[in-house]
């Protein structure tokens, strides 16, 4: 049973940087909404925006304090975006504890179990958008075979120079578990 | 009647003007020059020394060109008390926003954080004003090198070249005069500022003793911010002086050959 088959986990912060929560329900909306609209007040005080390094800084240092306080938020995270400047492109893992990395791919959630090591076999640095989405594709089927709840649909989005494009949904292929 | 409005920062007079914040100005105006001078490679600033006696012992390295942060260096013009407080606030500021953000603060956000709160003391609390201006030089990755102005009522603005403190007016219109946008290196910046601060200040001759000066300057990636040694002071007015001769000479050289081709 899937209670809702179109919620998206992602959020876009500014033209080419969008972040992906997984987590608390509740939290995962309300941190990732604090964050986005900061991002934005950066840029309306300032007249340009925050790069992605800056921004994962500031998530992170505001995910530490609140880890310590009364009210922590339970929400893990990857943020991916292009320093508009620099035409870098970057990832950024960061957990609930407020831990943060940089790194080439990751996955979050019980699916993660089955697609890291997907990833780990099949990611190459010097790959393409196609030949990226073809291996998402592959991870959405070894979700698909190996997985015991059904996870029918995935969102992908391409961050890039020019900004946020949204690609076809994966769903899954094969034969289900 | 005006002194009615006099003790409070926070009232206006019936005239609509702010006195306390109209004195700190006053009072800036009668403190030591100081300088600021962008050029293609760097940025200069400038400042009059004026406590030598000998018998001073040195506290600092140099007590009116403070560096804010890695990026960052200004120059302070007006009461010295009021200055280490707003300096000791600017590096704070730098560092919470490098705290919060994994970055050196931008220049300008920096300027007018520090302008927030002078401006607080225009309004709030029956408080005095800081009795200071400000010069800023900085860099950072959006717009490179930058110098700032910033006075007691909270206002601030970007320059080329500009100068707070005594006989600030007349500097401000040399340097207009002899400032050539964009074409200016920064050897040329510190001679401009020694020729500005010996026309403006009332010596007879430069002495290094009473001059400070600091350059800022990007080398592989890194800001370096240096305070010009004494020697190195010596060094560049002997080059000043040098000049002012050679353009001097050069003046009477067409004047009396111009008187001699009127004689023809």
């Amino acid at each position: 049973m899937v209670q809702k088959s179109d919620d998206d986990k992602m959020l876009a912060l500014s033209k080419n940087l969008v972040m992906a929560v997984s987590g608390e329900a509740g939290d995962t909306t309300q941190f990732a909404e604090y964050i986005a609209k900061n991002i934005q007040l950066y840029k309306m005080r300032n007249g340009y925006e925050l790069p992605p390094a800056a921004a994962v800084h500031f998530t992170r240092h505001t995910l530490a304090t609140h880890l310590r306080s009364r009210e922590p938020y339970f929400v893990n995270l990857l943020m991916g975006g292009v320093d508009p400047d620099t035409n870098k492109t970057e990832l950024f893992y960061m957990d609930y504890l407020a831990a943060s990395i940089p790194v080439k791919y990751y996955a979050f959630g019980y699916g993660g179990m089955f697609t890291l090591s997907v990833m780990d076999k099949e990611y190459t640095p010097d790959m393409n958008e196609k030949e990226a989405y073809e291996l998402l594709k592959k991870c959405v089927a070894e979700i698909k075979r190996r997985f015991i709840i059904n996870l029918p649909k995935f969102r992908v989005r391409i961050i890039s120079k020019e900004g946020i494009k949204d690609m076809p949904h994966i769903v899954g292929e094969g034969e289900a578990a | 009647m005006a002194r009615r409005y006099d003790s409070k920062t926070t009232i206006f007079s019936p005239e609509g003007r702010l006195y306390q914040v109209e004195y700190a100005m006053e009072a800036i105006g009668h403190a030591g020059t100081c300088l600021g001078i962008l050029a293609n490679d760097g940025i200069v600033l400038a400042a009059e020394r004026r406590n030598t006696n000998k018998l001073l012992d040195d506290v600092f390295l140099s007590d009116k060109i403070y560096k804010i942060d890695e990026d960052m260096a200004c120059c302070v013009a007006g009461i010295t008390s009021d200055a280490n407080v707003l300096t000791n606030e600017l590096r704070a500021i730098a560092q919470r926003h490098t705290l919060q953000f994994g970055e050196p603060i931008p220049c300008e956000q920096l300027v007018m954080r520090l302008c927030d709160i002078k401006q607080a003391y225009t309004q709030y609390g029956g408080k005095r004003p800081f009795g200071v201006s400000i010069l800023y030089m900085g860099w950072d990755t959006r717009h490179g090198y930058q110098l700032y102005q910033s006075d007691p009522s909270g206002n601030y603005s970007g320059w080329k070249a500009t100068c707070i403190g005594n006989s600030s007016a007349a500097a401000v219109s040399i340097l207009k005069q002899e400032y050539k946008v964009s074409e200016t290196d920064l050897h040329q910046a510190l001679l401009l500022a020694l020729k500005v601060m010996s026309k403006t200040l009332d010596m007879t001759k430069l002495n290094a003793e009473k001059l400070e000066l600091a350059t800022l300057v990007r080398n592989d990636n890194k800001t370096e911010i240096n305070v010009i040694s004494v020697e190195e002071v010596k060094e560049l007015i002997k080059e000043h002086e040098q000049k002012e001769a050679e353009a001097e000479a050069a003046k009477q050289d067409k004047q009396s050959g111009s008187g001699k081709s009127s004689d023809k």
